[in-house]
């Protein structure tokens, strides 16, 4: 198990520092990927004095503060609805649950909305207004499901579903219907609802890094009880579980995860669904090995999908959400394929 | 070891158990019989701590059932459903692990130093060490029971509750279960109390019978005292004879099918003649 672990482990991490070089080397000027190397490694205490500067000054300032931002960001977001969303699967154990599953996304997306619509977003605390705005209307939505869904002290897992699905077709309903009010910003609206990372800066990565640092690892020392959770509620409660407890915990952490990457990025969906069931089909249903490897593969996936988003019809950007569901949905069905044959070959 | 004082429970306005007072001692295999809906799982979730009582004491192992935690109760206590594991793809073996989860530390890691070696055991026993690798949801029926039974083992309780474990099993694996279920409460003085709707099966692998009708205890005692014509009639409503089995001499029942259902019948077209 810690053998299958650190192999993947490393295996994840290598893909991940190769995946941010490319990415940070590719755009309308291409960077070596060495004379990148050597300009990250030269910003890190210790090693970076071994490192002499040859390269121009343009060079670096193009990697640490237009690409660097943006990847790393992108990298973080991927990471976060990576793990919320195995996190949501494992513990609704529905295979269509994502972090998006309990309403947060369409919660954020009507306070994003209404600021966007009456021009508010830099009212409260400048470019932070609307981050904070999608963040608090996200958890009040949250909030509002989990009472719908509760019975006599618990939450059924079906009914938190429902309560969930029905949220995000009311509040999908207001952001439509703001959407098509506005005439002169219905483009912002939109664009927020279908996610980019673009102009971004290193302030909203500092935002969204403590939610993922600290949720992923307390999702990560939570994976036992995840695999527990697969065999039903009841065997888990009988194996000594507190099925109502971890289902609450693990739901909050993975839904502030999810509304802190969701406020800084907007809606990128697909991400949270199909990177835990990529990674499920690859290396089995285990929780220990399925969770730290889904914040390393939504992080690589998101990377790659912002760089297709910048780059393939550049100058034009393509919306975030709508690649990522672009390439992912096809790989998705090719890995379904590949299972469903191997499954066929040892039957 | 499970002590239960005039325990009632009732969903709603439906009493569902009425003044249950019974007692387990240490070491004994017992089964609960009864017809569908007489509170024979209820009876079991209320003992296992997954519904608390409406009224009345349950202790185990000399106090209040109330006053264990949920790790220590799942230290003493383990349960075995009917319909026992899902069809998840995780590896055999790694199921079973995770009945060792009421005794792992904070970090994951098992209190016990012992637990590889059980485990390894429990794999032998169970025959199971060649599929040790297989993903659940490509064993047998049976296999997954037994697997399932593996887990609870892992789990080393003192007391295990079988709520119809058989129920999906051909006859062969039901023999074989039980068979397993019997030899681990013989080796390690496990105190078992089994759901079981098979009477004869029941007669077979039970020392001791508790007879469940409308939420009331009809009758205890062993399968040879209560297993007769006269209760299987006023409990099921079923004719049946009793016969006594080769081998062991415990009762086993035949059935008969109900010829007043023929009368009632006929006489009843008789009157709308």
């Amino acid at each position: 198990m810690s053998k299958k672990l650190a192999a993947s482990l490393g295996v994840g991490i290598l893909l991940l520092v190769l995946t941010l070089l490319i990415c940070v080397g590719v755009g309308s000027v291409s960077l070596p990927l060495g004379e990148i190397a050597r300009i990250l490694l030269h910003k890190l205490p210790l090693i970076g004095q071994w490192i002499t500067p040859d390269w121009d000054n343009a060079s670096e300032k193009i990697v640490l503060e237009v690409r660097l931002p943006r990847v790393v960001l992108g990298l973080l977001v991927g990471s976060s609805l990576a793990a919320a969303g195995a996190a949501f699967q494992g513990v609704l154990r529905n295979p269509l649950a994502d972090p998006f599953t309990l309403g947060v996304s369409s919660g954020a997306s009507v306070g994003a909305a209404v600021l966007i619509f009456f021009g508010w977003q830099y009212s409260l605390a400048g470019i932070f207004t609307l981050p904070l705005v999608a963040f608090a209307s996200g958890i009040a939505t949250l909030w509002i499901v989990m009472r719908l869904a509760r019975e006599r002290g618990k939450i059924p897992t079906e009914s938190l579903i429902l309560s969930g699905v029905v949220m995000q077709a009311f509040l999908g309903a207001i952001v439509s219907f703001l959407t098509t009010l506005s005439n002169k910003t219905v483009n912002e609206i939109l664009y927020w609802t279908m996610g980019g990372l673009s102009l971004r800066g290193w302030s909203y990565t500092a935002i969204l890094f403590p939610y993922l640092l600290l949720g992923a690892l307390f999702l990560w020392s939570r994976t036992r009880r995840l695999n527990l959770l697969a065999l039903g509620e009841r065997q888990a409660a009988h194996t000594g579980l507190d099925v109502e407890r971890t289902k609450l915990t693990m739901l909050l952490v993975a839904t502030l995860m999810t509304a802190a990457a969701v406020s800084v990025s907007g809606v990128i969906g697909f991400v949270g669904l199909v990177v835990p069931h990529m990674l499920r089909l690859i290396i089995g249903p285990d929780y220990r090995l399925l969770l730290p490897l889904s914040v390393l593969g939504g992080g690589i996936f998101m990377m790659w999908s912002d760089l297709a988003a910048r780059t393939l019809l550049a100058p034009t950007e393509i919306p975030l959400g709508v690649v990522t569901a672009f390439v992912g949905a096809p790989f998705f069905a090719y890995l379904l394929y590949c299972n469903k044959k191997r499954r066929e070959a040892a039957a | 070891m499970i002590e239960l004082q005039k325990v009632s429970k009732s969903f709603g306005s439906t009493p569902v158990l009425h003044q249950v007072s019974w007692t387990v001692q240490k070491g004994e295999f017992w089964g609960i019989i009864g017809p569908n809906g007489s509170g024979k799982s209820t009876l079991l979730h209320l003992i296992s701590g997954s519904e608390k009582p409406g009224s009345g004491e349950i202790a185990l192992a000399g106090k209040p059932a109330s006053v264990y935690s949920r790790t220590e109760l799942t230290r003493m206590l383990a349960v075995l459903q009917q319909d026992g594991l899902p069809p998840v793809s995780f590896p055999v073996r790694e199921v079973i692990e995770m009945g060792r989860f009421p005794f792992l530390d904070w970090l994951g890691r098992d209190t016990s130093e012992h637990a590889d070696a059980l485990i390894d055991n429990i794999m032998k026993q169970l025959e199971l060490t060649e599929l040790a690798a297989k993903p659940l949801d490509e064993l047998s029926g049976g296999q997954r029971q037994r697997a399932a039974l593996g887990k609870v083992m892992a789990q080393e309780p003192a007391i295990v509750l079988l709520d119809e474990p058989t129920t999906f099993l051909d006859i062969r694996y039901q023999i074989q279960f039980m068979e397993l279920v019997s030899a681990w409460q013989r080796d390690s003085g496990l105190t078992v109390v089994a759901v079981i709707h098979d009477l004869n099966l029941a007669a077979l692998f039970c020392d001791k019978l508790l007879v469940l009708k409308e939420g009331h205890i009809t009758a205890t005692g062993t399968p040879k005292q209560i297993l007769n014509p006269e209760v299987v009639r006023e409990v099921f409503e079923v004719e049946s004879a009793l016969v006594e089995h080769p081998d062991s001499g415990v009762p086993q029942l035949l059935l008969r099918p109900d010829s007043r259902n023929v009368v009632t019948t006929s006489q009843h077209r008789i009157k709308c003649l």
